[in-house]
Order: C-alpha cells, then sequence, then structure tokens
C-alpha cells in the first residue's frame, strides 16, 4: 500500500501559457477531514477542479465479521459502526432480526428506543455543528457543543454504563430499564438545552463569519440530493422533505407531533442549520414520548442462540445522518448469512466530488463538514 | 522528581531564594514529562473519547498534554482507534516524522491487541506494538477519558527515569515495569497457582449443579 | 401490511403490465425478480414510476450464484421496493446502474470491491475498501483469511 499521489499533468491556461495543475493531498490523518478520511484535490491555483475522496482506512469489514458470530453477538459491532450515534446502528439491526424472527417488542422499550435515540440525535447534531463550526475557525462554538453532547452522554452513562458503545438496544427490547429519575433529567436537559440551541444559533449562525463561510458553499440541488440517494440533514438541506420517521414510518414514531425542518438554498449553511432545528424537534419527541410512555416490561424474554427460518428482512430508521438500513439474511442456522449495513454516511460522503469543485482549497473543510461523515459507518 | 516536586519548600529554605542544585538529567527529564504534546492519531471510537478529554470536562491541557495534529511538533503520540492493514503505512509515516524522543500511547483495546475485531476481522491489525513500540497501554473500548489521563501520568513517570544519555534509565524509585519482558514476568507471577491474588486460575470444583441452574439455561438474554 | 404490498402491486400494474409478472412477496416485502439481461431496463422503467432513489446496492454470495439486491424507493408512491437479480459465478458481470441512478457509483465500488462482481458501464470500477494490493473478495464465502479464527458452531 502506497500512499503516493498520481502524477502532475501540465495544462494550458486561455492564453496559451503552462499552468501546472496542483494535486494536493489531505490526510488520512488530518483534522478537519472527521477521522481517517482521505481527499486527492485538483487544484487550478487555488480552485480545486476535482475532487476525489478515498475511504476505507477504516474498514474493518464488520459485515464479514457478523457472518462468524450469533445474532446477539453481532449487536456490540453495530456500535462501532457509527461511533458518533451508536443507538441508531443498535436499533437499525434489532429491528431486522425482530422482523426477521418475529419478535415483538413491548410497548415501553419502543418509547425508550425513541427516547435514546433522539437524545443521541441531539448528541450526534452536536459533534456534527462542532466540528464543522470548529473546521472553518469558529473553536468557542465547538466548546459549547461538545458541552452539551457531554450532558447527554453523562446521561447515556448513567442508563446503560457506557459512554460511547452502549448496546443498549437489543433484540426484543432494551438492555435495562431506566434508572430512578433519569427521564426527569432528560425533561430538565431538554427545557435548558433549547435556551442553549438559540444561543448557538446566535453565536454561530448568526455569526457574519460564518454566513460569509457557509452561505453559497457546496450547493446541492435537491434532484441532484434524490438522484445520488443523499438522506437526513443533507438531502433536508436542499429542500427534499424526506424524513423516515414521518414519510415511512416505524415504531411509535407516528403518536408524536413534530415538523421536519429542511432548508432551502441545499447550502453548508442550510445543512448546519437544519441540524440546529432538528435539535429542538427532538426535545419536542422526547418530552411528548416522556410524558405517553406507561409503566411495563422494557424486553422481550428470549432464548440465547436465536435460529430464525430462513428469509431475509430489511429495516430502515432515521439515523442523524440519514436513512440507516440494515439488511439481514438468514439460512437457518444461528449465525446470519448475511448482514449489509446501508450507511447514510457513505451514500451522502459521495457527494463530495460533485459539491467541492469550482470552490477554493479552503471551503472543503466547510462542505465536507457539512456532510457530516463519521468513518466507522462510511468504511464499516 | 523529588526535588523539583517540592520546589516551593526549596526555595522557601534558601536565603534570598533563587538556587537549585540538581542534575542536568534530572531537569532535562523534569521539562519533558511536564509537556508531552500529544499527536491525535484518532481512526476511530476512541478518537471521540480523545476529544472529550481535551475539552471542559476533563480538559488534560492541565497536565501539559496538548493535542497538536502535527508529528513534527509532538512528543507523544496516542493511537486512538481501530488500525486497518490500510491505515498502518501512513501511521508509520507519521511516527518516523515524529522527532525523537518519542513515546506511544495505546489507547483502546484495538490498538492494544485488535480488541473486539481480533477473531474475525481479515483487515484490521491486532494491535499497534506489531509496527509501533509502545509505552503505556490502556484498556477499554472505548478507555474513559480518566483513563488517558491516567496513561499520561504513567508515562510522565516512564520519562521522568530515562536518561538524556542514550539507552540508559536511572534508576528510581516506580512501581512501573521497566520493560515489556518485565511487565510479562510480572503477570505470569500473578498467575501461579499458589498465589491467591484476583488473576489467581480458577480451581475447579466436581460439584453438580444444582438443577434449577439447569433449568435456566434457555434463559432470558 | 400485505395489503399496502397488494395495493403497491396494482398501482405498478397499472403504470406498466410489464412489471407485473416479475412481482413478487417474500417475506413481506415487495420483490421484483429480473433477469440479468433485462435489469438495466426494467430499472429505466422504474425510475420511470416514481422509483427516484436508489437507496442501496448489495450482493448476497449463495451456492450457485449471486444475488444482486437493489434496494429503491418512490416518494410519490410511498413505498418501498426490492429488486433482485442472479449473476453467474463464472463470469460475475452486471449492468452499471449509474446511469439510471448516480448513486450508484460508490455502492458497486463496494460490490466490485467485496464480492468481485463487475459492472459495466460503471465509469470508475475499481476498489474502494481495500488496497489495491489486496487479493480476494472477502464477502464471498469461500474467501479465507489467515487471521480470521472460525468460532465454533452453536448447534
Amino acid at each position: 500500500m502506497t500512499l503516493e499521489i498520481e502524477s502532475k499533468e501540465a495544462t494550458h491556461d486561455t492564453d496559451g501559457l503552462p499552468v501546472e495543475e496542483l494535486v494536493v493531498n489531505i490526510g488520512p490523518s488530518h483534522p478537519s477531514t472527521h477521522g481517517v478520511g482521505r481527499v486527492v484535490v485538483h487544484l487550478d491555483g487555488e480552485v480545486m477542479t476535482h475532487v476525489e475522496p478515498i475511504v476505507g482506512y477504516l474498514h474493518r469489514g464488520i459485515e464479514k465479521m457478523s457472518e462468524n458470530r450469533t445474532y446477539l453477538q453481532v449487536v456490540p459491532l453495530t456500535d462501532r459502526l457509527d461511533y458518533v450515534g451508536s443507538m441508531y446502528a443498535n436499533w437499525a439491526y434489532c429491528r431486522a432480526v425482530e422482523r426477521l424472527a418475529g419478535i415483538s417488542v413491548p410497548e415501553r422499550a419502543e418509547y425508550l428506543r425513541v427516547i435514546v435515540c433522539e437524545l443521541q440525535r441531539i448528541a450526534s447534531h452536536m459533534m456534527a455543528l462542532g466540528s464543522a463550526a470548529g473546521d472553518t475557525g469558529a473553536a468557542t462554538m465547538f466548546i459549547y457543543t461538545f458541552d452539551e453532547r457531554e450532558r447527554i452522554i453523562e446521561a447515556f452513562e448513567e442508563l446503560c454504563g457506557s459512554r460511547l458503545t452502549y448496546n443498549y438496544v437489543r433484540p426484543g427490547g432494551v438492555s435495562f430499564d431506566v434508572p430512578e429519575g433519569w427521564l426527569d433529567n432528560v425533561l430538565a436537559f431538554c427545557a435548558a438545552h433549547r435556551d442553549k440551541l438559540t444561543e448557538m444559533d446566535k453565536l454561530f449562525f448568526g455569526n457574519v463569519i460564518a454566513k460569509g463561510r457557509l452561505k453559497g458553499i457546496g450547493v446541492l440541488s435537491a434532484e441532484d440530493a434524490v438522484a445520488w440517494g443523499a438522506s437526513g440533514p443533507v438531502a433536508r438541506g436542499s429542500g427534499v422533505n424526506w424524513d423516515l420517521r414521518k414519510h415511512d414510518t416505524y415504531s411509535v414514531y407516528p403518536r408524536f407531533d413534530f415538523d421536519v425542518p429542511t432548508g432551502s438554498n441545499g447550502d453548508a449553511y442550510d445543512r448546519g442549520r437544519v441540524r440546529l432545528f432538528e435539535c429542538y424537534e427532538s426535545c419536542r419527541i422526547i418530552e411528548q414520548a416522556i410524558s405517553q410512555m406507561t409503566e411495563g416490561p422494557v424486553k422481550t424474554p428470549l432464548p440465547r442462540l436465536l435460529r430464525p427460518a430462513p428469509g431475509e428482512a430489511y429495516s430502515h430508521i432515521e439515523s442523524a445522518r440519514g436513512s440507516l438500513g440494515v439488511y439481514v439474511v438468514s439460512d437457518g442456522t444461528p449465525r446470519p448469512y448475511r448482514m449489509h449495513v446501508r450507511s447514510p454516511a457513505f451514500c451522502n460522503l459521495a457527494l463530495l466530488k460533485i459539491l467541492a469543485p469550482g470552490h477554493m482549497l479552503a471551503d472543503l473543510v466547510a462542505v465536507m463538514g457539512s456532510l457530516d461523515p463519521v468513518f466507522g459507518e462510511v468504511d464499516r | 522528581m523529588a526535588l523539583v516536586d517540592r520546589i516551593g519548600t526549596s526555595l522557601e529554605r534558601t536565603p534570598g531564594g533563587g538556587i537549585i542544585l540538581t542534575s542536568v538529567d534530572a531537569l532535562v527529564d523534569w521539562s519533558r514529562g511536564q509537556s508531552l504534546w500529544a499527536m491525535p492519531m484518532g481512526t476511530a471510537c476512541c478518537a471521540m473519547e480523545f476529544i472529550a478529554a481535551s475539552f471542559s470536562k476533563f480538559d488534560y491541557d492541565r497536565l501539559g498534554t496538548f493535542p497538536r495534529p502535527d508529528p513534527r511538533h509532538c512528543d507523544v503520540m496516542v493511537l486512538a482507534g481501530t488500525i486497518t492493514e490500510k491505515m498502518k503505512p501512513a501511521i508509520q509515516r507519521l511516527w518516523d516524522q515524529m522527532p525523537e524522543p518519542k513515546w506511544a500511547i495505546a489507547m483502546g483495546n484495538c490498538t492494544v491487541s485488535g480488541g473486539i475485531f481480533y477473531y474475525d476481522s481479515y483487515s484490521v491489525v491486532r494491535g499497534a506494538d506489531e509496527f509501533i513500540p509502545v509505552d503505556v497501554y490502556i484498556a477499554g473500548c472505548p478507555p474513559r477519558p480518566e483513563s488517558l489521563i491516567d496513561a499520561v501520568m504513567q508515562l510522565r513517570e516512564l520519562v521522568h527515569e530515562e536518561s538524556i544519555a542514550p539507552g540508559k534509565r536511572r534508576e528510581r524509585n516506580t512501581k512501573l515495569p521497566r520493560s515489556k519482558a518485565e511487565a510479562n514476568e510480572r503477570m505470569e507471577a500473578m498467575r501461579t497457582p499458589e498465589s491467591d491474588g484476583p488473576h489467581a486460575p480458577a480451581k475447579v470444583v466436581n460439584k453438580e449443579f444444582p438443577s434449577d441452574v439447569i433449568a435456566d439455561e434457555g434463559g432470558e438474554v | 401490511m400485505s395489503d399496502h404490498l397488494e395495493e403497491l402491486r396494482e398501482r405498478i400494474s397499472e403504470l406498466d403490465p410489464t412489471i407485473y409478472p416479475l412481482f413478487s412477496i417474500e417475506f413481506g416485502d415487495a420483490v421484483i425478480a429480473v433477469p440479468l439481461d433485462d435489469l438495466l431496463v426494467t430499472m429505466h422503467r422504474l425510475r420511470e414510476l416514481g422509483f427516484d432513489r436508489l437507496g442501496m446496492v448489495t450482493a448476497v454470495d449463495r451456492p450457485e450464484f449471486f444475488v444482486l439486491v437493489y434496494r429503491l424507493h418512490s416518494r410519490a408512491l410511498s413505498a418501498g421496493l426490492f429488486v433482485k437479480a442472479k449473476v453467474h459465478k463464472e463470469d460475475p458481470v452486471a449492468p452499471s446502474m449509474f446511469e439510471v441512478w448516480p448513486a450508484a457509483d460508490w455502492q458497486e465500488r463496494e460490490v466490485f470491491d467485496l464480492f468481485g462482481i463487475d459492472f459495466e458501464g460503471h465509469p470508475d470500477l475499481k476498489r474502494i475498501f481495500l488496497p489495491d494490493e489486496f487479493e480476494g473478495h472477502p464477502l464471498r464465502k469461500d474467501y479465507d483469511h489467515p487471521r480470521v479464527i472460525r468460532r465454533p458452531d452453536y448447534i
């Protein structure tokens, strides 16, 4: 494996003068590529002409690994897919297995899943907003958002004992019921979080520098968003009203009243702002879920070895990055015959090569930050 | 660093307060240990905990450890996250670019041994020490930020006992093992059957299980 | 659930009668099974019917053949759909969907990388996750890696 980049080609500008095309390699270890992303950029002066994202530096082969494990042993692996939003991959996988094996889930567990996933959405968006802001020079915003994220991580730690890899959503329910007083803490967090969001909106999105850095950068048209398979805030920033919670609804989401914020310009600014407004909506969903929740069991007893009948199941949920799908094929043995993850970050990152060309090199990190890739999920 | 740790009281006792006598070796080590700039080699999940450790709540900047994503400026590489075969040459190159003296902290199970990916993965490097000499290992998946702070403190102790003369190590009263071989020896000593320590092997007892335990075999998960 | 799928079948059949015989319901999902030669034509037709999103492209290694699995979504019909096609193991070549949905770009590269299925007409078909020197296609069932330890069978 080499890290060499291809040789330069001499081109000629409009006056016939020889112009050397500059090839810049960014990554795979670069603080603004959000992990191990690598981008090879061809430059004409300071303007990007061709952008080639190179992925796979975190390809761990989770799909093949799950063929060597039992159905329940795969759940911890899904934690490591999207490490900023572990609950989503847990849930998507468990829904697929529940569908495959015909397992019913108690109602309280569904509510708990909704609550933790909406909290996770806030945590993930805080990370996305903060790192995107940090990349464009607004380090203060990163510290504000990370503070909010830390509060959610503390709540998760109280709930399931882990700060990052929760393994909380399991086939048939969730692993534990909430500790005493936890829901009150979450409600208090939601109330405080709204004020913080307003403050962040003023601090970052009201800032003239952020507007200058993000407005009109990486414009994605609604047609392209649909054709390229974009989902989540990336598609909604372009005005595509597509949210699985509303439009292919699952779990107990039909019982909640919430809006789907969409942008209109499809630029980096709108994508960021959509994330911020989604946090308000998540707070609304959490409050409704806590008020509707009733006492009851949180998991269905299952045998230690699941042996679903031969068949296949696909389940998708709206994760913080978009529609996260899991496709599981069973052949009747205790191991999955095939497990595939349809990763939203992977599909969204593919857009980089059509969004970035035409902009200055310094705008690359703004575009990449607005796509919010998490490389655990991109590379799997 | 006994003398420098008590620097305040030493100064008080000196009339006029200006002079401390110490060896150059000790002073150099002390200053190295107090400002270990960290190269964040964050590849996966552990990078999130690395970021958390450097932010407001845990704030390991107060130990003089400052994340700086530039190998030329850094003393310690924090290997945070799964290393794949594809990523290995990049990490190797960054490690080679770091100036001596340099240290490495393996943060998380993936860099210790491959962790959860040890048995099944076709693309993960089983432990960072396959290609980088690691000084401190932190277990956990991912380790808590406090563990990282503890690792920095342990590394500081290691740095304090190094000598500026190449290959030499000053004898100090420390609990840390001096080499990987010594660490392994200690582990083995803990595993001897006579030991009653926490790592002693479980004693095999021929006893019939009560029937209600057997009935529980297909219990819930 | 199945009422909804029947309704989808009726609506698709009204729009395009040629699709009707291909339509089936497997394990609670709408599936269109297509011979490989008709895949591209059928996909163009489905796109015209309103399936404007290509959600997922993947493959499954069955003992005799590979199965290409496409997941389509339609906002207009508010429905999801699987399209499946069998690919021979001896000569694994399939048409690329890049001209229908650009979303197929990276996902087909992934299938090429991990299964070794060639996609004719793809603009830039090369390995995406694994280094170029990597030998074999790991998601094939006959792939073996020296460091992978097979867990015991839980029978």
